[in-house]
């Protein structure tokens, strides 16, 4: 369980430290991962028994899920690229954009 | 049954008319005159009913439960119908002025403006009629919004800055009394006006009850133009005249007024109030804006907002009526609340007039006018003469009880004050009046003057109310007077 | 496509009322899927909250359906909207009708996905850049949330909400899954600082999809949080948590409304909007522990199915203007009034219920909110609600005052604004005018409410 927290956190850092998308969406995963391998543990608590078969079909389903998003986010990656031709997310602005953006922008 | 839908009827009658007519494309004029006028009416003929039912001692209520606890009520007791047939009759006598006015403007969105203009005498006999403090917030606020689109009705930028004005003061007024009443229904659970009042039995303590009154006065005094909450007025002056007429002569600032009495005689009972030791603070309030606001109308050069001036002035006799505490007192400035709504509109309607059929806006435009719209220029001198309290015009009547209640509760400072507020409007009308009739004429009028001297739509409205206004002071002892009316109303405010 | 999208659309809305009409009768509802049953098998559960939810959805979907039918008449990003149109509302109904965590978990990510789908439809730059952001943050907002499922399971060993609720204590365990949730559902609401998501992704978004995301979808994050908060933490919670999120709250209503006042764009004034408005929901945390906790707790349940409506609607009009004028600068709005009348009025009563004012619902809920602020002399809620109510008539009206402005008569043959169908105008209006009636006939959906009021027992 302490495993998968570790990932859990490694992958949030990633999230949010590296500014390339493709990082990104790999921090997720592995935060994913780790969100997993807690419930994992959480299903074999008791040694000796056979662990909860619960958690099992969980993590199955969660695996599923994970997929779709990671490939969902990857071809998103891929048509920012081609549309704008940056891998990263422009710096995060609240402040309303200039007007000659505005009017571009829509 | 026709007990409880009565109120409704009255309110739908003109609510119904304006959802018909934001449909009807703009060319359908036959169609939307027909609305208006059937709309204008059958209130009428709803209102006859009811008033005739309630002499004849009839409760009229609908009740409607919004949440537990929360209840929309409408009711029509003498006080409402006093307010609700002020508001109806002067609401034809516009329509048809209206109708008149923008056809002569040439101005669009004609639907748009008919069908604000009616859900606004909606909203405005709603506030009459409401039987508890949170119906009339309902409707008190709806009146705010549906006024909007009449005031930017031009769309010019001096349109739309008197609108942004407007909403500024009315809105956080609006906010302050919302407070007030949310506390109040905390305090003392769900409340409902009633003769002599509710709270003082409620066991409150005197701070809480005093920041209450400060609250709800508060936010009620921006529509009644209180200082120094009157700005929003004189800058609203920019809207039609049909508008500024109705309805920041009568239904607006009315409203504002009304919610006044409401509060003071029948949240907090008139007497009560005066033990808190509310009643001086506000009568030196509105003592301090009628000789204000005269003096400031002394100055004013555009002829709109001199009258707009008058009116914040003559608003705040309703209020020293009300604070003076005494039925006489009562009876001037409740009475009020009618005689300056039907001299007002007049002299807003011949302002209207001057400024259609001659392009007149200024003070020192008006020389020889009487000559060339002697009919208007009569009206108008009803109007303004009735201002000045001179008898036998209504005016003469409201101050001549203001006056004998002030003697009765022995505040003899408040005669001084009506005394030079007379003066203040002598000084501002009757020159008005001097250059109209006895000055010859600066500009290049066709002469001789055509006949009838403007739409006859637009002249009529006037020399009506003018009339009224005599016969109202004229036969203010009569059963069917106004006066007579609003002691009938007010009898109950007094323990006996 | 459109049509039949529709049919299925009316379909839901009619199960939808059915359900609330059952929950109302006979009370909450539980349905074993497969004849399982809880512990081990999944179960559907629908209270009065889950109903009211279920009837916002059908019926907001259902105008903005409409609304779709002739938005995306002529367009080729129709034939993408309708199946993920579908697929949203599916995972929306699904989330709500969900009595289990992990269930909810797929429901919540099933949503998410859809919604990003929805933004980036227009397929252009900016709209791209905003949607990867939107699903970064949503995807990191459900991960939170299953560490949190994940946690909770291995505590107590189950997933269904009730089971859970009755073995859970006062632990640091429990309060780690309770921080993760709000910080998940936190990002998901947009509330404020997490907000910078959402208003480059709603504004960027066609239409109807803008109306999706503002009204509805940002409400199932929040659904879930009511669901955790209320009623399943009530006796660990510690009021103290509740005023951080209420003072988190108004910094939303004041900072969202500061913003959509300062926007050049309408649909990134409506965007801000939001911000704000999803600060009033949060009011609820702080209030809920006061004597009026229930009236609180419906004065925002009310709040929400107001917003929903009124949101929907008011991004409708937006992007009817957009549509007319080729733009959707303020400044450049002149006239609108005049010339489409219908929208500009639907703009005006969805801002009504958003101001608070009467006779709309949303004013129905403000009194409610204020009531409980006031008895419980929280004096600082109070100054928050009302100044709310006044930032937002600021914003709206200032739309409103540029639509009224007159177009000189020189400048009008140049104005070239295209004629929009009828039906673009009548949906959102209508609409507008459901949520603004709400305030009439709000007695239903607060008997409703009964069916789950979790402060039957809270209250004192």
């Amino acid at each position: 369980m302490l495993v998968g927290v570790a990932l859990f956190s490694l992958g949030l850092h990633g999230l949010l430290a590296k500014a390339h998308l493709l990082h990104k969406v790999l921090g997720l995963n592995v935060m994913a991962s780790g969100t997993f391998m807690v419930f994992i543990g959480a299903g074999a608590r008791v040694p000796g028994v056979a662990p909860d078969p619960v958690p099992q079909a969980m993590v199955l389903t969660g695996i599923v899920v994970a997929v779709c998003t990671a490939a969902y986010a990857l071809a998103l990656t891929r048509r920012i690229r081609d549309v704008t031709g940056r891998t990263t997310l422009p710096g995060e602005h609240d402040t309303p954009p200039p007007p000659h953006r505005a009017a571009r922008d829509y | 049954m026709i007990g409880s839908a009565l109120p409704l009827l009255v309110v739908l009658s003109s609510l119904l008319a304006g959802l018909i007519i934001f449909t009807l494309p703009e060319g359908r004029r036959g169609l939307r005159t027909v609305i208006n006028l059937t709309g204008a009416l059958s209130k009428l003929v709803l209102i006859g009913f009811m008033l005739w039912g309630v002499y004849h001692g009839v409760e009229y209520e609908l009740r409607y439960p919004l949440l537990p606890g929360l209840d929309l009520v409408l009711r029509a007791d003498p006080l409402a119908l006093l307010f609700v047939t002020l508001s109806a009759g002067l609401w034809l006598l516009t329509t048809v002025y209206a109708i008149a006015y923008l056809e002569h403007e040439g101005s669009g969105n004609r639907s748009r403006f008919f069908g604000f203009f009616s859900l606004c005498v909606s909203a405005t006999v709603g506030i009459a009629m409401a039987g508890n403090p949170f119906t009339f917030f309902v409707f008190y606020e709806i009146l705010t919004l549906v006024t909007y689109p009449l005031v930017v009705h031009r769309g010019t930028e001096a349109a739309l800055r008197a609108g942004r004005v407007y909403l500024a003061y009315t809105l956080s007024g609006g906010v302050v009394l919302l407070v007030g009443l949310v506390w109040l229904y905390a305090l003392a659970g769900p409340v409902e006006f009633a003769a002599g009042g509710v709270l003082a039995d409620a066991g409150l303590s005197h701070g809480i009850l005093v920041a209450l009154f400060v609250l709800l006065i508060g936010g009620l005094g921006v529509k009644c133009a209180l200082f120094p909450l009157h700005g929003w007025l004189p800058v609203a002056m920019v809207a039609p005249a049909p508008v500024s007429a109705l309805l920041h002569a009568v239904a607006v600032v009315k409203a504002g007024a009304f919610g006044i009495v409401r509060v003071v005689y029948e949240i907090y009972g008139v007497e009560f109030a005066r033990d808190l030791g509310l009643m001086w603070p506000l009568a030196s309030l509105a003592a301090f804006t009628i000789i204000y606001a005269s003096l400031r109308a002394l100055m004013q050069e555009d002829l709109k907002r001199r009258l707009a001036f008058s009116t914040v002035s003559q608003l705040s006799y309703i209020v020293l009526g009300v604070a003076i505490v005494g039925p006489l007192a009562t009876l001037g400035g409740v009475v009020h609340l009618v005689h300056q709504g039907v001299m007002k509109i007049t002299l807003f309607f011949c302002a209207g007039n001057y400024a259609e059929t001659l392009h007149i806006h200024r003070v020192s435009e008006l020389n020889g006018v009487g000559r060339r719209m002697p009919w208007t220029t009569a009206a108008f001198t009803v109007g303004a003469l009735g201002m000045m309290g001179m008898p036998p015009i209504a005016g003469f009547v409201s101050k001549w009880y203001l006056g004998l209640g002030a003697l009765e509760s022995g505040q003899g400072l408040w005669i001084a004050v009506l005394a030079g507020s007379t003066l203040l409007n002598a000084a501002y009308f009757l020159p008005l009046l001097y250059r109209a009739w006895f000055l010859p004429t600066t500009a290049g009028w066709a002469d001789p003057r055509p006949r009838p001297e403007t739409g006859r739509a637009l002249l009529w409205p006037p020399v009506i109310t003018a009339a009224i206004s005599l016969l109202i002071g004229l036969f203010a002892a009569a059963a069917w007077s106004p006066l007579a009316w609003t002691a009938l109303a007010t009898r109950e405010q007094y323990a006996p | 496509m459109p049509y039949f999208a529709l049919a299925v659309s009316t379909l839901a809305l009619g199960s939808a009322a059915g359900l609330a009409r059952h929950v109302a009768l006979e009370g909450a509802l539980r349905y074993p899927l497969g004849g399982w049953g809880a512990p081990l098998g999944i179960d559907l559960y629908v209270d009065g909250l889950a109903a009211l939810a279920l009837l916002m959805t059908g019926v907001v979907n259902w105008f903005i359906g409409l609304y779709a039918t002739a938005y995306f008449a002529d367009d080729r990003a129709g034939r993408y909207f309708w199946p993920l149109w579908l697929f949203l509302s599916g995972a929306l109904n699904a989330l709500f009708v969900s009595a289990d965590l992990f269930n909810l978990y797929v429901t919540l990510e099933l949503v998410g996905l859809a919604s990003v789908a929805l933004a980036a439809l227009s397929g252009k730059g900016p709209a791209l850049v905003a949607s990867m952001r939107y699903l970064l943050v949503t995807l990191l907002g459900s991960l939170l949330y299953l560490m949190a499922v994940a946690l909770l399971y291995a505590a107590y060993g189950a997933l269904d909400i009730a089971t859970v609720g009755a073995r859970l204590q006062n632990e640091p365990v429990a309060w780690v899954a309770f921080a993760l949730i709000t910080v998940g559902m936190w990002l998901k609401i947009a509330l404020f600082p997490l907000h910078f998501w959402l208003p480059p992704a709603h504004a960027n978004a066609p239409g109807p999809v803008s109306a999706l995301l503002s009204g509805l979808v940002v409400k199932a994050g929040f659904y879930l949080l009511l669901r955790f908060w209320i009623m399943l933490f009530p006796d660990t919670f510690d009021p103290r948590a509740g005023h951080v999120l209420g003072a988190f709250g108004v910094a939303a209503i004041i900072w969202g409304s500061l913003h959509a006042l300062r926007q050049r764009r309408l649909k990134l004034l409506v965007a801000y909007s939001t911000v704000a408005q999803m600060g009033y929901l949060f009011l609820l945390f702080p209030l809920s522990f006061t004597v009026q906790g229930a009236s609180a707790w419906s004065g925002v349940v009310l709040y929400m199915l107001a917003h929903a409506g009124a949101k929907a609607a008011m991004f409708m009009a937006a992007s009817n203007l957009l549509l007319a004028y080729g733009h959707d600068r303020i400044d450049g709005l002149s006239g609108s009034a005049h010339i489409m009348p219908v929208t500009l009025f639907a703009f005006g009563l969805s801002g009504v219920t958003l101001m608070g004012l009467p006779p709309s619902g949303g004013f129905v809920a403000k009194w409610l909110l204020l009531s409980a602020a006031v008895e419980a002399q929280m004096w600082f809620y109070v100054g928050a609600i009302v100044l709310g109510g006044l930032l937002a008539a600021a914003y709206v009206f200032r739309v409103l005052r540029s639509a009224s402005r007159i177009v000189p008569s020189t400048a009008a043959g140049t104005l070239a604004v295209r004629r929009l169908p009828r039906r673009l105008e009548w949906a959102p209006l209508v609409l507008a005018a459901v949520a603004a009636a709400l305030g009439f006939y709000a007695v239903l959906p607060l008997e409703l409410l009964e069916e789950a009021a979790p402060f039957t027992e809270v209250a004192p």
